[in-house]
């Protein structure tokens, strides 16, 4: 047991926490009032590796893992958690159905591009009646000769503003519950014809990020894009959605780091009642507390990744992090804003968006509500 | 054309504090980086590799922690790095290392050997130039542009007020300024590359047949620091504006006989 990161992770910390304060940093605040991402920034995503970090390199990952990839999206999110979610769906969600189901070939021609950093991947899942009940959904897939033909449409898509790929699912037998009859497709969002992309959804937090509907006509699919077997989308999905707790987790982790760091730093400078507010107890006591709280949430998160990296059962711990730091994320961010008070809650500095980007950590890739039945479904209680 | 890089592993200047009793660089807890003249150095090199071909190698003296500059080095692009290491080189000033580093660089090999202009923790600027001298190169210091034609290489060689631009044939020796090049960030592959890659660890047996041991390390050191302090903050002077000449002789002859000088 040993909970000091290893050299290379600390030169990875120290490169995903540079590209951060450099390149991210100053960018973040326009992006949320644009409400866009900038291209330029996620170019310079792929072109370091951020996109690939936990793949293999025969692939033309970076060869590194999911403990690295925690610390990029703790990073990352630090400054920026609209950043984080764009790396964490493409990571976690896109990239991983295709490593963990993908036949050779399948790798080879579409995972490869998404981790070498040539393209951007996305993942459809959730419908307007179909949310943490995937039982309400109605986007189909028929056969149609060696053809699967893609009709329905689904919400919250994010990245699908400028991502290539898509990670799909659609029923493929109507006959049986969606747990039974869902089937996973690769997709090509920019060259199917067919599919429509909507665009931005309007949101309170991660404004930066690209989230969308995307409407599939009569989109016509090969055989060779169905991934993993029929009938088991159902399964693909949650084990890519665990995953995908892990990166949460990790960004609600940044979130409520760089909000606390934030008002750490506004507190040594700001003076009331003639000495600095950091120097009264009271604040003092609140920040120990924080700083507490969010060393126990990364100490669950990198426990939930070290046991994927281990390929050990992870799914629990994942939503145990990820329960506990969004929790953790809304109660720093709230108290950053508190501390800084008018200022805090002033644009001009970034813990009123940070308290707007936390918020979200609680509600996708599985609620709060959601954790606790993967949690208490795995304590044998019944 | 093989490429060879001196990086120096410094303290991060931003945050560093002197010991106020000493007047020594207190160490304990100030991260360490490369140099940031070395790290334009490496990028310059890097981007001749990429235009010419070649190899980068990296070579750093100092203790083993230096092993982490070289890791960055290597997850920038560096292909092989070799560590300077040993009890016998401590202690040694710009001359006794430039003796150290030049007997190393005969042993690897080079076309071109590119170091930082000056480090930031010492600021002698001298290391490159002896290691040049001790290798009787032709050198260029203070480069701000460097790029290569055959066996040539053309360097912009800043002044205070002018630049020469000097061609020179290789093998040769350049001194790199931060403006030289914006360095890269390392990448996440390049990291995880670093640390499958050996890092060649080289003490004093490994060069001890062209090494004298008296060249070297504290007693071979023409040059040791007898004293090092702080310099004490002044205030800041009065800045009288917006006055007409008279206005000011008036003002200044106020402030001078207010303070008892005249």
């Amino acid at each position: 047991m040993d909970f000091k990161l290893d050299k290379s992770h600390q030169l990875q910390q120290q490169l995903f926490r540079s590209f951060a304060e450099n390149e991210v940093r100053p960018l973040a605040k326009e992006m949320d009032e644009n409400e866009t991402y900038d291209l330029g920034l996620l170019s310079k995503l792929q072109k370091y590796g951020f996109l690939g970090i936990p793949y293999a390199k025969e692939y033309g990952g970076c060869g590194s893992d999911t403990l690295a990839y925690t610390l990029c999206m703790e990073e990352v999110s630090k400054v920026d958690a609209s950043t984080g979610i764009a790396i964490s769906v493409h990571t976690s969600l896109c990239c991983s159905c295709i490593n963990n189901f993908g036949t050779e070939e399948q790798k080879q021609k579409y995972l490869r591009p998404l981790i070498d950093g040539s393209k951007v991947g996305c993942f459809g899942l959730t419908e307007t009646n179909a949310g943490s009940d995937v039982q309400g959904a109605q986007t189909v897939a028929v056969k149609d000769g060696n053809d699967w033909i893609l009709n329905g449409s689904k919400i919250f898509t994010t990245n699908a503003g400028f991502a290539d790929t898509c990670v799909v699912f659609a029923l493929t037998d109507r006959t049986v519950p969606a747990s039974k009859g869902l089937t996973a497709f690769i997709v090509d969002l920019k060259e199917m014809p067919g599919i429509t992309v909507s665009d931005n959804i309007e949101r309170m937090g991660i404004r930066a990020a690209s989230n969308c509907i995307v409407t599939y006509e009569n989109v016509r699919v090969p055989a060779d894009r169905v991934l993993g077997p029929m009938g088991k989308g159902f399964k693909i999905a949650m084990g890519a959605l665990d995953c995908g707790r892990i990166g949460i987790a990790a960004q609600a982790v940044g979130i409520a780091q760089g909000a606390l760091n934030e008002a750490i730093k506004y507190g040594k400078e700001r003076k009331q009642f003639g000495k600095s507010i950091n120097s009264f107890q009271n604040t003092q006591f609140k920040m120990a507390e924080m700083q507490t709280k969010i060393d126990a949430a990364r100490l669950m998160t990198w426990r939930a990744a070290i046991a994927e990296d281990n390929h050990e059962v992870f799914g629990p711990l994942a939503a145990m992090a990820k329960l506990f730091a969004s929790d953790v994320a809304n109660e720093v961010t709230r108290f950053a804003v508190q501390a800084m008070g008018g200022y805090g809650y002033c644009r001009e500095y970034p813990v009123e968006r940070m308290m707007r980007d936390a918020k979200i950590t609680e509600i996708y890739e599985g609620t709060s509500e959601v954790m606790k039945m993967v949690i208490s479904g795995s304590m044998k209680l019944k | 054309m093989k490429i060879v890089v001196c990086i120096k592993q410094v303290p991060d200047t931003a945050e560093v504090k002197l010991d106020p009793k000493t007047g020594t660089l207190i160490r304990d807890g100030v991260p360490s980086i490369i140099n940031h003249d070395d790290r334009a150095g490496l990028e310059a090199a890097l981007q001749l590799r990429e235009r010419v071909g070649g190899t980068v190698t990296v070579v750093c003296m100092g203790p083993p922690q230096a092993d982490v500059a070289l890791r960055e080095a290597l997850a920038m692009g560096a292909d092989d790095a070799y560590l300077l290491s040993a009890r016998e080189f401590g202690g040694s000033d710009t001359y006794a290392t430039a003796t150290i580093i030049a007997t190393a660089l005969k042993k690897i090999g080079f076309d071109l050997v590119i170091t930082g202009r000056q480090a930031i923790d010492g600021d002698t600027a001298q290391v490159g130039p002896q290691i040049g001298e001790q290798l009787r190169l032709p050198q260029v210091s203070y480069a701000e542009e460097l790029d290569v034609d055959g066996d040539y290489i053309f360097v912009k060689r800043q002044f205070e007020d002018s630049a020469h631009v000097l061609k020179v044939k290789m093998p040769c020796l350049v001194t790199a300024l931060s403006e030289l090049c914006e360095p890269r960030y390392m990448s996440v592959r390049g990291i995880v590359d670093a640390y499958e890659k050996t890092v060649t660890v080289w003490g004093f047996d490994d060069l001890k047949n062209d090494l004298n041991p008296e060249w070297i390390g504290l007693k071979g050191s023409p040059t040791n620091v007898f004293q090092s302090f702080g310099k004490k903050m002044r205030d800041p002077g009065t800045l009288l504006k917006d006055l007409t000449a008279d206005q000011a002789v008036e003002a200044i002859m106020e402030k001078l006989i207010e303070r008892h000088i005249i």
